[in-house]
């Protein structure tokens, strides 16, 4: 009867996925062969970072003594542009709105964040193809960014503008141009591009008649003279070298300088850009600050940090660390309803889900937000959206303020980097703050 | 200039450029004509950026950069060379060099028309949108790079990689083209670009003696309009 | 990035004012580069002799250096730095004997005619400092210094001598500086500063001492020498000029029967005698030109 017994199988290993070849990265594989494209999506870098989340406040108890929440004082407004602006801008609150462009976002969207920014007595910025109507008119205070495309530019919108933002990068690609592909130039987009319909639009990555810190000092001088010494002039850059690049946009004659971390933003660029080239926002804060402070020109030039600000937790540590604002961009998209579960099956029909989708170059968004197609603009109503922004603008700002009080601040600019610490070791090496619970902060006298 | 122009002598030996457009950004659209005779301009910077109003200055020697940066409506004459950009991102009125230009010519510029007496360096119209360029030597390599609209014509040769990446920008050039850029093929010339170009003697005050049919003229092979992986060498 | 000026005279009748030509240049380049200057000149040279230029801290006793050295030395002190005038023959001993007994001191620059001054600073004072505008000499290079990577010091100030009687000023930024540090490195050429544009130098030092001439060297370094530049390198008898293929960075050239002028912006240029009359140009990318005393 033995010989009817079947043995034992031989015990199997689980089938094991490769850390190397993971999931994602076979589907790139496969989706590169068949499609012989490279990748280009929106947003800005996914994987994971060391970021503000791994900062803690020290907040008051014996040594230092906290603020009555609501009835104590604890400011929050902020003035760019007073170095060598006729008119600075005054903000009422620290967290601007980045650079998006009409294009890439609906006339509908731009003027949700123009509702939305105006609410809480706060800016907007313009992006690549010009400054729109629905913008201008919604938002009390806007920056007019200077592109390499200079797609739009023109002198009357620079004149209506409240301070102008030259745009040397982005977090997304530093080093890098974009790609609007021909879904979203409609022909309002094409006519204010000067670009033929339908095309799939490259921008440059370098200004057409400028290049280096020396040549800007002079295209910054011309931008005075156009507008008569009257409006701030920003210089943004991409957080690569930001010690370098911070020092060299002050020497050019910058009033404000804008950082932007590797997790800000992009309408459409190379997935591989966004994903390996550039910094974290929390390893450039300091190095930005630290360059202004070499120079004797911190708090006199004013530095936004941007790229993956969401809460005022985050606004609170990167003013703590020496910015004076923060931007927000895919924050503030969200706010208006970007990646929202309520299209849920939209998403699933575009091979996606919600809070995953950023294919936003291709203009088939199902929050209508990042498309130029009529009907689903239609579903983002501006002034509905422009509340959620104001909103969420006004909680982020409670957040910080609560953090400022129970550290015994009376002005949120007064958090300082000692009031912080690090949860862990890249962090408190990126932040330049103490591991928690010690006194080490690793590369401290390193070079930048 | 009729008699009852009226002439402002400016020197920039004296006063400062800020002084000198400030004083220009003043005049507002229905002042009366002015001509504004500008001496020593020494190679500065941003000399009557941002005009706007129908006034003619005259520039008697080399400017710097961006010289008539953004121009509407004015008519800018520069009795020597000019520096990088100069009429960048002009919108409308007339910039005329009598000398060299310096790189990036009429950058990103929509409107007006730009006039060189002398050569033109690189980069000449980098992103055009609309303006009328003329140059009467020639003009360096890169010239009318990403192109998008407007006409750049070219009594001398062109440089290398002429109209890389161009969209609808027309090129004319009479002498030879050290090479084409991605994109950038030479096309037929019909009649309605001899006309064209007629009309482009006519602003550089040349009709009548050059003849049209010694032109060639490129434009966009529109190959690259949509990405395709065939294309990938020359993105 | 930088401001840089160069000037080459024909007329030898203009020699005496050389310097206070240069002067001139170098400080309407301030904006372009405010943070440090440098010049050399090419002055008088004595047969058989070789000048050394010498830098030191603030209130060094160069006298008593020389006292110490002994021998045939003639010595003209100028601020933080001295030119010494040695017989030829003696040049490797001193240097051997400055590099041994005074460790503060720096030979700059070396060369039958060249004399060579930096200094951290505005242009105006540095040349001030070091009284340009009373030098003679047949031609002369300068640079103004806006620091991008390396740190704001004497020694990262321009121009950099890349060997006897040569040297080199820069504006724009090297993308491949520090590879090609590495195989200086391996050839055994030092470069001593973080500085991209002294790695041009010693490259250029390199190609020559492989027996290219420096027009041959400028070539080469077309091939080897990624990112954005324009270079101008000065030698004994003339000067040269050479800007990377993109040609991002300015240059503005002039020429009169009188000099040929070299600067990063035609302002530089605005102040020199007939230049009103001059042959004003742009020089091409990738493309070296060079004017020598000898063809001349």
């Amino acid at each position: 009867m033995n010989e009817h017994i079947k043995p034992p199988a031989a015990p199997r290993t689980l089938p094991r996925e490769s850390a190397t070849f993971d999931a994602y990265t076979m589907s790139e594989i496969r989706r590169a062969a068949a499609t012989g494209i490279y990748d280009i999506r929106g947003a800005g870098a996914k994987r994971k970072v060391p970021h503000f989340d791994d900062l803690l406040f020290l907040g008051a108890s014996m040594s230092r003594y906290p603020l009555e929440g609501y009835r104590e004082r604890c400011g929050t407004d902020v003035v760019l542009g007073t170095r060598f602006a006729k008119k600075p801008i005054h903000l009422k609150i620290p967290i601007t709105i980045a650079g998006m462009s009409f294009g890439s976002l609906s006339g509908p969207a731009k003027e949700a964040l123009g509702r939305g920014a105006t609410a809480m007595g706060t800016s907007t910025t313009t992006g690549d193809g010009g400054m729109t109507q629905e913008e201008r008119g919604h938002s009390q205070t806007l920056v007019y960014q200077y592109l390499p495309s200079r797609y739009g530019m023109n002198p009357d919108d620079i004149r209506k503008a409240d301070a102008i933002e030259v745009v040397v990068g982005q977090g997304a690609k530093p080093g890098g141009g974009g790609m609007l592909l021909g879904q979203k130039i409609s022909p309002r987009v094409a006519k204010m591009r000067t670009l033929p319909e339908g095309i799939d639009q490259r921008s440059a990555c370098r200004h057409p008649d400028w290049t280096g810190p020396d040549d800007l000092e002079i295209k910054i001088e011309e931008l005075r003279e156009i507008t008569d010494w009257e409006k701030p002039i920003y210089v943004k850059v991409g957080a690569a070298r930001p010690y370098y690049d911070t020092a060299l946009s002050v020497k050019a004659g910058a009033d404000v300088i804008v950082v932007d971390g590797m997790q800000g933003g992009t309408a459409a660029t190379q997935e591989v850009f966004i994903e390996n080239v550039g910094i974290p926002t929390l390893a450039a804060v300091r190095q930005a600050v630290k360059a202004l402070q070499d120079l004797g020109m911190h708090r006199k030039v004013q530095l936004i940090v941007s790229g993956g600000i969401r809460n005022g937790a985050d606004v609170a540590k990167a003013l703590a660390l020496g910015a004076d604002a923060v931007a927000i961009g895919t924050a503030a998209l969200v706010a208006l309803g970007d990646n929202d579960p309520q299209w849920e099956s939209e998403y699933e029909a575009l091979g996606t889900r919600a809070g995953a989708y950023d294919d936003w170059h291709e203009g088939r968004d199902p929050a209508g937000i990042t498309t130029q197609d009529p009907e689903l603009m239609k579903r983002l109503d501006p002034v509905r959206a422009g509340r959620r922004l104001a909103n969420y603008l006004a909680v982020m700002t409670l957040e910080a303020q609560t953090i400022a009080r129970a550290c015994g601040k009376s002005h949120v600019h007064n958090l300082e980097p000692e009031d912080l610490v690090a949860l862990t070791i890249e962090a408190a090496a990126m932040a330049q703050v103490p591991l928690a619970g010690t006194n080490w902060v690793p590369g401290q006298d390193g070079r930048f | 200039m009729n008699a009852g122009t009226q002439t402002h002598a400016v020197d920039l030996a004296r006063s400062s450029v800020r002084e000198l457009n400030a004083t220009l950004h003043a005049l507002k659209e229905g002042s009366n004509a002015s001509l504004w005779r500008v001496a020593n301009p020494g190679g500065l910077h941003a000399i009557a950026a941002g005009l706007d109003a129908p006034v003619t200055v005259e520039v008697d020697g080399p400017v710097g950069y961006y010289c008539g940066g953004m121009n509407k409506q004015a008519t800018i004459l520069i009795r020597g060379s000019a520096g990088v950009g100069v009429a960048e991102n002009m919108m409308s009125g007339l910039v005329q060099v009598e000398g060299d230009a310096s790189q990036a010519a009429g950058a990103t510029a929509h409107g007006g028309a730009l006039i060189i007496g002398g050569n033109a360096a690189a980069r000449c119209g980098i992103s055009m949108k609309g303006i009328d360029i003329v140059v009467k030597g020639s003009v360096g390599h890169m010239s009318a790079f990403m192109a998008q609209a407007g006409t750049l014509t070219v009594f001398g040769d062109a440089g290398e990689a002429l109209g890389d990446s161009i969209y609808e920008a027309r090129l004319y050039v009479r002498g030879s083209v050290t090479s084409l850029g991605a994109d950038c093929i030479e096309k037929e010339m019909r009649d309605e670009h001899k006309a064209q170009l007629f009309e482009r003697f006519k602003l550089a005050g040349v009709d009548g003696e050059i003849d049209p049919s010694e032109f060639k003229r490129y434009g966009s092979a529109r190959q690259l309009y949509h990405f395709h992986v065939d294309n990938a060498s020359a993105y | 990035m930088c401001g840089i000026v160069g000037l080459f005279l024909k007329d030898k009748s203009l020699e005496p004012k050389l310097g206070e030509m240069l002067s001139q240049m170098l400080e309407v380049m301030t904006d372009r580069g405010p943070d440090s200057a440098g010049f050399a000149v090419y002055g008088a040279s004595e047969p058989g002799r070789v000048k050394l230029t010498l830098r030191a801290p603030e209130g060094y006793d160069f006298a008593a250096l020389k006292e110490t050295l002994g021998g045939d030395a003639q010595l003209t002190e100028r601020e933080t730095h001295a030119v010494l005038s040695v017989p030829e023959a003696s040049v490797d001993g001193v240097k051997a004997k400055i590099a041994a007994i005074a460790p503060e001191v720096t030979v700059v620059g070396a060369g039958a005619s060249m004399e060579l001054y930096k200094e951290v600073g505005l242009p105006r004072d540095v040349a001030g400092r070091f009284k340009l505008a009373q030098m003679s000499g047949s031609h002369g290079i300068g640079h103004t210094r806006m620091a991008t990577e390396s740190a704001v010091t004497t020694n990262g100030a321009h121009p950099f001598s890349t060997g006897d009687d040569q040297c080199l000023v820069h504006n724009g930024s090297l993308s491949n500086h520090r590879g090609v540090r590495r195989e200086l490195e391996r050839q055994g050429v030092t470069v001593k500063t973080d500085n991209d544009s002294e790695v041009a130098a010693g490259y250029l030092t390199w190609r020559m001492r492989e027996g290219r001439s420096l027009g041959e060297a400028l070539e080469d370094s077309l091939d080897d020498l990624d990112g954005f530049y324009t270079f101008v390198v000065g030698t004994e008898t003339g000067f040269g000029v050479l800007r990377d293929p993109i040609a991002c960075k300015p240059a503005v050239m002039a020429e009169t029967d009188e000099y040929v002028a070299f600067g990063s912006e035609y302002r530089a240029l605005a102040g020199l005698p007939g230049i009103e009359n001059a042959r004003v140009w742009e020089p091409e990318p990738a493309k070296v030109y060079f004017w020598d005393r000898a063809a001349a």
